[in-house]
């Protein structure tokens, strides 16, 4: 691509690719992580090879697109002008599909849609209840273009918001836009992102560096990276529109080591906005040279706070240092440093666009905009969904959701990963908010939101978070290493059934101490697991404890598999999965679990057809 | 131990600038290149690089990703995010270190595997998942489905050993 030398010369080039847009029909396949897993690549394949069998190559195109957010349902794709949707492609359906396309764009019946409401198949993406509730201004564009193109990304608008800001824009009217936005920190504590650029700008210090933090540690979520994958660049322009207002020359992108596909796309990204002249020297003629260095984590969760980030970016160990100062006054190397996490900063361009006005429009009084939650877990509909802030969580797990499978109820739903809390089912309609979620003893966090059913065992939930803090605790800080390990012992002795009454209170105790005295935000935020399933699940608690029974099931030293002699019909399923030779039975005769031999893993109870596995 | 091929590691500094920014790059090199990072590496890297070797030591045994024992030609890594955790994987994970025959996460002594747990790799909405050479991602795991993915594995391993006896040789030495 030849290099840009004006925003006046980036109108140009969206202008023409617009135009050469032809009615020519386009497959979009969704090749993010989720529906690459699920065989997306093969289906990619096979279309391709089924055009090129019949000399369609320059009549039909075939797109690998990024995230479209219904990871549940993949591979999904869309097949453009028409915008038909399919899900649950798989590689034999190539045919169908471009037979339907030359065939007059009759849908292929079999790969629509059904709303399991009506019964209904669905021809568009939008009629579609998980995509008809969303908001989608941050990934919206992820169905339509393709990642590893950077004309896809100008034609639908991308980097005019960069143009704008450096004809019409004052870098101080940059910062103003952002402030009136009300944009908050989406990477979980949600500081305004204006105010802190503001503090930035206060300093005299120079170099200033500006850093992306896309190290999405928190189990369960996975946003950040479905956008770096899907959209790039638009991360890539929050950044340049970020360092023309704070005056940057350099920005770090800290990628998680376990997202390759980010990686490589964002690698990829950076290249061509180079080659483009939207990096480097000059930027479009503006004067302005800025640099991203693209960092790859090594596997540590606390690298997600802000100093151990640095810290790592440096090249030393990731451990946190307490603020103050903070990274906008010390940071990189010492010289006053912003950090925004992938969606604030993909954020800007779209602020910048359509006004802060607009954005502050949407959401509620103190939380605008939108924001992005990875719905997974016990959950009908899983994947990405892009909500203006406000909705309440009914409206999520119901209507976006699908509601709980198989007819199961609904018990908690766990927000803002390891430093979130659980909320109970009865608090279903509360406001989707950072100050409402704070007041229910779970906080924003990244967008993690993993749904539990009556099959989930909190006093489980709480072990599995403890036992997650306790082996990413950095160790610098002793409340946060000593007290999680105890908090995951006392934990440990309930779900086994030897705990006390006693108990209950110390683990409030440790984690209230915990919580206060800590260093760095993985500390002060690590009880919140225990602490709010304490205080809406007490009764759970007191059941392992006074009866020692584990009430959702899942504790394996309180519960003993049995197998229903009038149930069972002898399939032997049972007997070919056991993994300690703990059935017992011949073949066609009812079989019985032999529970000294028994290790509890459930093999059995997956497998059985007819339901004869019992758990007591 | 294994044989530490030293004539690799020079080409792979070369790449960089000798900073102590790029300790972690070059970390990442080296755990590519050998599957871990052997000692004498990380000497060369300490004294090249002008950074201490305790503080070298410190940040490869601070990090996940960073192993100082040989891994395995495959490694599977087994999410226990939090999705993956209520749909089951602590189950899964179990069944694939019997069928190992590991006591617990680690390097299967012929070395043809590695198993690890990982903290969510982005994939809840299949979870249970299990990634395996860091590229092949296998969505709605049951335990009933172990047996067959790491068979699927195993027979590579086989095919890649009579393919290249001296590949092979190199790291059952």
């Amino acid at each position: 691509m030849l290099k840009l030398k004006s925003p006046h010369e980036v109108k140009e080039l969206q202008l023409c690719l617009e135009a050469s847009e032809t009615t020519r029909p386009c497959i979009s396949v969704c090749a993010g992580s989720g529906c690459c897993a699920s065989g997306a690549e093969n289906v990619l394949q096979a279309l391709r090879r089924e055009l090129e069998k019949r000399g369609l190559q320059g009549t039909i195109d075939v797109k690998s697109t990024g995230c479209h957010g219904f990871c549940e349902k993949g591979p999904v794709m869309i097949v453009w002008p028409e915008k038909v949707f399919y899900n649950g492609v798989s590689q034999s359906d190539a045919k169908d599909i471009v037979n339907s396309v030359t065939n007059g764009h009759k849908p292929v019946e079999k790969l629509l849609y059904k709303d399991p409401n009506t019964g209904q198949r669905v021809l568009h993406e939008h009629d579609v209840p998980f995509y008809a509730r969303q908001q989608r201004i941050l990934f919206g564009n992820n169905g339509k273009i393709d990642p590893k193109d950077i004309r896809d990304y100008i034609k639908v608008g991308g980097y005019s918001a960069l143009g704008k800001v450096l004809t019409d824009f004052s870098r101080e009217q940059v910062v103003e836009a952002v402030k009136c936005s009300g944009l908050r920190g989406r990477g979980g504590a949600g500081f305004p992102t204006g105010m802190k650029w503001e503090a930035l700008r206060r300093s005299t210090v120079r170099p200033r560096y500006i850093v992306c933090n896309a190290d999405e540690g928190d189990p369960g979520a996975f946003m950040d990276r479905s956008l770096l994958e899907g959209n790039p660049h638009s991360v890539i322009e929050g950044l340049i529109i970020g360092a023309y207002a704070l005056e940057a020359e350099q920005a770090y992108v800290y990628v998680r080591a376990e997202y390759p596909l980010a990686v490589e796309h964002l690698h990829a990204a950076i290249e061509q906005a180079r080659t483009a002249g939207l990096l480097g020297e000059n930027i479009l003629g503006s004067g302005m040279d800025f640099r991203i260095h693209l960092v790859q984590g090594a596997g540590a969760f606390v690298c997600g706070e802000e100093t151990a980030l640095l810290a790592s970016i440096e090249g030393r160990v990731g451990e946190p240092h307490p603020r103050p100062p903070y990274p906008v006054q010390k940071g990189l190397w010492g010289k006053p440093t912003v950090i925004n996490n992938v969606k604030t900063w993909a954020s800007v361009p779209v602020i910048i666009n359509k006004g802060a006005d607009w954005y502050a429009s949407i959401g509620t009084e103190r939380s605008k905009g939108t924001m992005v939650f990875s719905l997974v877990g016990k959950i009908n509909n899983t994947g990405l969904v892009e909500v203006p802030m406000g909705v309440t969580l009914r409206e999520m797990i119901y209507e976006i959701g699908g509601g709980i499978p198989k007819e199961k109820k609904l018990k908690a739903i766990q927000i803002g990963g390891p430093s979130g809390g659980c909320i109970p089912a009865s608090m279903i309609d509360l406001p989707i908010d950072y100050e409402a979620l704070t007041q229910a003893g779970s906080m924003m966090g990244s967008g993690g939101m993993v749904v539990m059913d009556e099959d989930t065992c909190m006093v489980d939930v709480a072990r599995y978070f403890m036992e997650f803090l306790e082996e990413e605790s950095c160790g610098k800080c002793f409340p946060c290493r000593e007290g999680t390990q105890r908090l995951k012992e006392i934990l440990n002795r309930i779900s086994r059934g030897k705990g006390e009454e006693s108990d209950l209170d110390l683990l409030d105790d440790a984690g209230w101490m915990i919580k206060e005295t800590s260093l760095c935000g993985l500390g002060q935020t690590a009880p919140n697991p225990v602490l709010s399933t304490l205080r809406y699940f007490r009764d759970e608690y007191l059941t392992h404890i006074r009866e020692k029974r584990c009430p959702a099931k899942v504790c394996r030293e309180l519960i003993v598999y049995q197998i229903d002699e009038t149930i069972c019909d002898g399939c032997h399923a049972c007997v070919r999965v056991c993994a300690s030779d703990a059935v017992l039975g011949e073949k066609d005769k009812a079989h019985s679990i032999d529970s000294g031999k028994c290790i509890k893993c459930g093999a059995c109870l997956e497998v059985c057809q007819p339901k004869a596995v019992l758990v007591h | 131990m294994p044989h530490v091929e030293m004539e690799k590691v020079e080409p792979l500094l070369e790449q960089y600038e000798p900073q102590r920014i790029n300790l972690i790059p070059i970390l990442q090199d080296v755990q590519e290149t050998y599957r871990y990072l052997p000692q004498e590496v990380l000497r060369r890297i300490s004294q090249k690089l002008r950074v201490p070797l305790t503080e070298v030591y410190q940040v490869a045994t601070f990090y996940r990703c960073f192993s100082l024992v040989p891994r395995g030609k495959h490694v599977i890594q087994v999410c226990l995010g939090t999705a993956c955790h209520v749909r089951g994987a602590p189950r899964v994970l179990d069944r694939i270190l019997l069928d190992l025959k590991m006591a617990g996460p680690g390097t299967t002594n012929d070395l043809q595997f590695t198993v690890e747990t990982v903290r969510c790799i982005g994939c809840c909405g299949l979870a249970p998942v299990a990634r395996v050479d860091n590229k092949n991602t296998h969505p709605h795991l049951t335990q009933a489905k172990v047996g067959g993915l790491l068979k699927k594995y195993q027979d590579k391993a086989e095919a890649s050993r009579t393919a290249k006896p001296d590949e092979a040789s190199h790291a059952e030495a």
